[in-house]
């Protein structure tokens, strides 16, 4: 056994280099920093990440999910050091309730609602939704989805809601929404606009911000990250010039 | 929060539970001709076919949901046969569900009915022959009586994985109350809402639920295996 095994003695040892020098390195320059960000800001924030790490050598680890259910998880003590929201309620509410440092939220962008549809060519508006000429309206969970929520609100001051309540289908989060609206499975749906900012065809329709209440979309430092240099890094660089530029390619505003 | 609002609990419970019966039965009568088929078949290839039933239990339901949503879909089988009521898609529907719920609970059900189909062997159904039994007559008064406690678990097992379904659910259904919103989507809601009361409700009923159907399991089989002894 002892003869067999000598063979894997040396590669092992080099491995074994090899990972304690990785692991100096770490503590010594870069660092990882856990970041929960709502489903709408996926893509910018992976352009983001790409670009905070080449900037500082620190690693950012990216969850995906709705914003009720992230922060769900981080009163559930998850690992998370920075909370990039796409309301400005629930950082509040991490504050309120001790999750998160305050004095640390800040709006790094506001977002813009888009009604989508798959099919090119469609004249989507106002009239769309009176018209009610669909069998199915995606959205995201207005529970647990700012987006959701801003949807409800622009079919409610559309007075459509009740005609269209029984059409909607429910994304468990605005990716979700996107999927089933992607698939054609929903004929339109209410994303986020930033999910389809890059992506040509389908048919869209920029909801008038007039419609619903503003969605800022706040970020915050975590209490588990307090003591994290990557993590506060992390809140400087989004609110910096490189991570701006591709907020603003997302077509997402900013509040000044 | 607020009141408890009973009907909100209600309603995922009822929705479940006839969406597994529906689902049990139609994996009876698509399932049984199956096992058998398994049990009793000598073609080569039976094996291939006894791995594509099984499959589910190993796959993903992300991988499930995902090929669902796209055959359900207006691009899919399922857009085809919704068209022909004047729908689009089959996913966000009841029927959506159901199918979904067979493919996925059908190796529950197909494997301990093959089994017991297998389990009594060839002889019955010769005996039954030399007494001039036409096969259609033997299976029913021969092997179905026989194969019983396999139907049993079956079934049982079946109603229950439908019941515990997920992850399929929440990628096709769309969360329609009433209609797609079934008990373990509900939980999913309130705990990710923080209506930890509702969800505790609903979890515990559940955790009673699934003690009380695999102890049933347990004893039938005890029960029967001691009888055939």
């Amino acid at each position: 056994m002892r003869a067999r095994l000598s063979w894997l003695k040396l590669p092992m040892a080099a491995l074994a280099s090899v990972m304690i020098a990785a692991t100096m390195s770490t503590a010594a320059h870069a660092a990882e920093v856990k970041v929960a960000v709502a489903a709408n800001f996926t893509e910018a924030v992976k352009e983001i990440g790409a670009l905070f790490e080449k900037a500082t050598g620190h690693k950012p680890v990216f969850s995906f999910g709705p914003t009720g259910g992230l922060y769900n998880q981080v009163t559930q003590a998850a690992p998370f050091e920075v909370f990039v929201s796409a309301d400005q309620a629930t950082p509040a509410k991490a504050i309120a309730e001790g999750h998160a440092v305050a004095g640390t939220a800040f709006t790094y962008a506001t977002g813009k609602l888009v009604l989508f549809s798959k099919t090119d060519g469609l004249n989507l508006g106002e009239q769309t939704l009176k018209d009610g000429k669909f069998t199915k309206i995606a959205i995201a969970n207005p529970k647990t989805a700012p987006y959701g929520t801003a949807a409800v609100e622009v079919m409610q001051k559309l007075g459509v809601y009740d005609a269209l309540k029984g059409k909607i289908v429910e994304g468990n989060n605005i990716a979700q929404t996107y999927q089933f609206v992607d698939t054609a499975n929903a004929e339109v749906g209410f994303i986020a606009f930033a999910q389809i900012a890059l992506k040509p065809g389908g048919s869209r329709w920029v909801v008038p911000a007039n419609l619903h209440k503003t969605i800022a979309q706040d970020a915050v430092l975590l209490k588990t990250g307090a003591n994290n240099d990557a993590a506060k890094a992390f809140i400087a660089f989004l609110k910096g010039p490189e991570a701006r530029k591709v907020i603003e390619k997302y077509g997402y505003g900013f509040v000044d | 929060m607020g009141e408890l609002n009973f009907a909100q609990l209600w309603s995922p419970i009822r929705l479940t539970i006839e969406l597994a019966f529906i689902t049990t039965i139609l994996l009876l009568i698509f399932g049984t001709p199956i096992a058998w088929w398994l049990a009793r078949s000598k073609a080569r290839w039976k094996e291939a076919v006894a791995t594509v039933v099984a499959m589910p239990l190993v796959l993903p339901p992300t991988v499930l949901g995902f090929y669902l949503l796209l055959l359900l879909g207006p691009n899919g089988p399922g857009g085809w046969i919704a068209g022909l009521y004047g729908a689009r898609t089959l996913a966000f529907t009841f029927t959506g569900l159901v199918i979904g719920s067979v493919i996925y609970s059908m190796p529950f059900v197909v494997q301990p009915i093959r089994n017991a189909f297998e389990a009594f062997g060839d002889r019955p159904l010769e005996v039954a022959a030399t007494l001039r039994a036409s096969p259609w007559d033997a299976f029913w008064s021969v092997a179905v009586p026989l194969a019983r406690p396999g139907f049993l678990t079956g079934a049982i097992l079946g109603f229950a994985h439908t019941i515990g379904e997920f992850g399929v659910i929440l990628m096709i259904g769309g969360n329609i109350p009433g209609q797609t919103k079934v008990l373990s989507v509900a939980i999913y809601d309130f705990v990710e809402t923080q209506h930890w009361t509702e969800a505790h409700i609903l979890a515990g009923g559940m955790v009673v639920f699934s003690f009380a159907v695999i102890l049933a399991t347990m004893m039938l089989g005890r029960r029967y295996g001691q009888q055939g002894r």
